[in-house]
């Protein structure tokens, strides 16, 4: 932090905060202003959500795999190993299934976006577009928040079901925990709330990289350099925000959950 | 508004544009008109902001001081809505055509037609947009071919299909020949004076370093260095006369040649 600082004056900082937050609720306005791109809409949706899914897959099985075998490891020690369930399916609901899906949408999906978006402003198509007098930001960001907010729930759902899928083949198959304790117990522990506010958390995610990721391309300046570099740091700053804001996020649902339950 | 004279499409006065707070300027104070009708060349060595004052033109830039008008409107009077609006009124060729490389020949010169023609159904958008890339010069044969597939000319076609899909009243082409060969160079050239001639009271403004072609097809010519007009005149104006700068840079293009 204290390089970062630094590097960049205070100010050169909270001018690059002011433009970034003017540029969201740009792209954020968009989608609600006429014409609705919804053909652009639907490309994206396909594009961060279908084609997210086997890696989704993967990740969310051998994350319940692994996280499973731990878990039994630890728990056998104490006498506890019924507890497993439960335990790994608060840990993925609640944590690892929207920070996973989150992470890893926003390293491919936003990776490209920023580098497309990137390569479309310095070869002058993002010039183009705004002079055959169609607003570049609606066109090509509005529709980009707008999927990734929708699919980011929807894919971490997906890793939820997938992960619990993957615990249930080891724990009962492997480790031969009986299957109605196991699932018993995680009936008897875990709320419906558990999974949406993974889930919510998911859509803050998707809304986060989806932004960071087309700010940084849509601002990029200095050929093909420039774009390898809007790529890189769209990607990184997306992720450190997604852990930093997981944390806040997370304290923000408990407390909506004292207050109004 | 009303002061504009009619036979002049875009009216520049003392503009001024500098990127670092006021040390150094790109333009330093540019004072031109172009006459509509006609294919104006603005010419000048490199990095003399050029292409900075497109963008000025365009509205992509905005100015550190002085007045665009074009078409008798203030161009900074409008709103981004309005710019948008009245951008329909302009094609533009870019340096390096900057067709979308998601969409096939025939999609980029629809484009614009899809985004503001919205009542033309999808055939007779189509048709239109055929039409355009036959008045550009595309074969029929590559209307299909998304632009990585196509040759360095044949995007040029394109780019000039799109930037006419709207019939606008003001084409601008950035560097239209940087980088072609001289066959290419003449096809351009050939290319932008004869879509000036088929659509009626057009006005073209050529951005170049290539005076051969300026003297060709330009009916004026504007000089700019080091931010500033130098000179502006006919061709013939300009291949008699004994500035200097001017006398250097039409040597040194005749020479080219």
């Amino acid at each position: 932090m204290l390089s970062i600082l630094k590097l960049e004056s205070l100010e050169t900082l909270l001018v690059t905060l002011g433009h970034f937050f003017i540029f969201a609720w740009a792209g954020i306005k968009s989608i609600f202003q006429r014409p609705y791109r919804w053909e652009d809409f639907f490309k994206q949706l396909e594009f961060v959500g279908n084609k997210s899914v086997l890696i989704i897959f993967l990740t969310g099985a051998f994350t319940g795999l692994a996280l499973s075998l731990q878990i039994y490891l630890g728990f056998s020690m104490v006498g506890a190993p019924n507890l497993v369930g439960p335990t790994v399916a608060l840990g993925i609901f609640r944590e690892l299934g929207p920070v996973l899906s989150g992470l890893i949408v926003a390293a491919r999906a936003g990776g490209a976006m920023a580098a497309q978006l990137g390569t479309m402003r310095v070869s002058e198509q993002i010039d183009a577009i705004k002079v055959i007098g169609v607003d570049p930001i609606q066109y090509l960001v509005g529709p980009r928040i707008l999927a990734s907010f929708i699919s980011l729930p929807l894919l971490c759902a997906f890793f939820d079901f997938v992960a619990m899928a993957g615990s249930h083949v080891l724990c009962v198959y492997v480790l031969e925990i009986d299957a109605a304790i196991f699932w018993d117990k995680i009936k008897e522990w875990i709320n419906p709330s558990d999974v949406t506010q993974g889930l919510v958390k998911a859509a803050f995610f998707g809304l986060f990289f989806s932004i960071i990721c087309t700010y940084r391309g849509y601002y990029t300046t200095g050929g093909a350099k420039g774009v390898g570099e809007s790529t890189n740091r769209g990607v990184v700053i997306s992720m450190v925000t997604i852990i930093i804001s997981d944390y806040v996020l997370t304290n923000f649902i408990r407390l909506y959950f004292q207050v109004f339950r | 508004m009303g002061e504009v004279m009619p036979e002049t499409a875009i009216k520049i006065r003392d503009l001024r544009k500098s990127f670092d707070g006021g040390k150094d300027f790109v333009l330093n104070g540019i004072d031109l008109d172009i006459p509509k009708g006609k294919i104006t060349m603005i010419i000048g060595f490199s990095g003399t902001g050029k292409s900075v004052l497109m963008k000025h033109i365009l509205g992509l830039m905005a100015p550190t001081s002085g007045s665009i008008q074009i078409l008798g409107t203030e161009l900074q009077d409008m709103t981004s809505q309005q710019k948008a609006k009245f951008r329909q009124k302009m094609g533009v060729m870019f340096q390096y055509a900057a067709l979308f490389d998601d969409m096939s020949a025939l999609e980029n010169a629809c484009f614009p037609i899809k985004e503001h023609r919205k009542s033309l159904s999808l055939k007779d958008r189509n048709l239109l947009g055929l039409k355009k890339l036959e008045m550009a010069g595309l074969d029929a044969k590559h209307h299909y071919k998304m632009p990585g597939e196509l040759s360095g000319g044949m995007r040029k076609r394109v780019a000039l299909a799109r930037a006419i899909a709207l019939d606008p009243e003001i084409l601008l082409y950035d560097e239209p020949t940087t980088g072609l060969d001289p066959i290419l160079t003449e096809m351009v050239d050939e290319l932008i004076k004869s879509t000036h001639d088929k659509i009626e009271g057009a006005t073209s403004v050529v951005i170049s370093h290539d005076l051969h072609a300026a003297f060709r097809i330009g009916d004026f010519v504007i000089m700019l260095h080091e931010g500033k007009v130098l000179m502006k005149g006919t061709p013939d104006e300009f291949l008699k006369t004994d500035h200097p700068l001017v006398e250097k840079f039409v040597s040194k293009g005749v020479r080219k040649q």
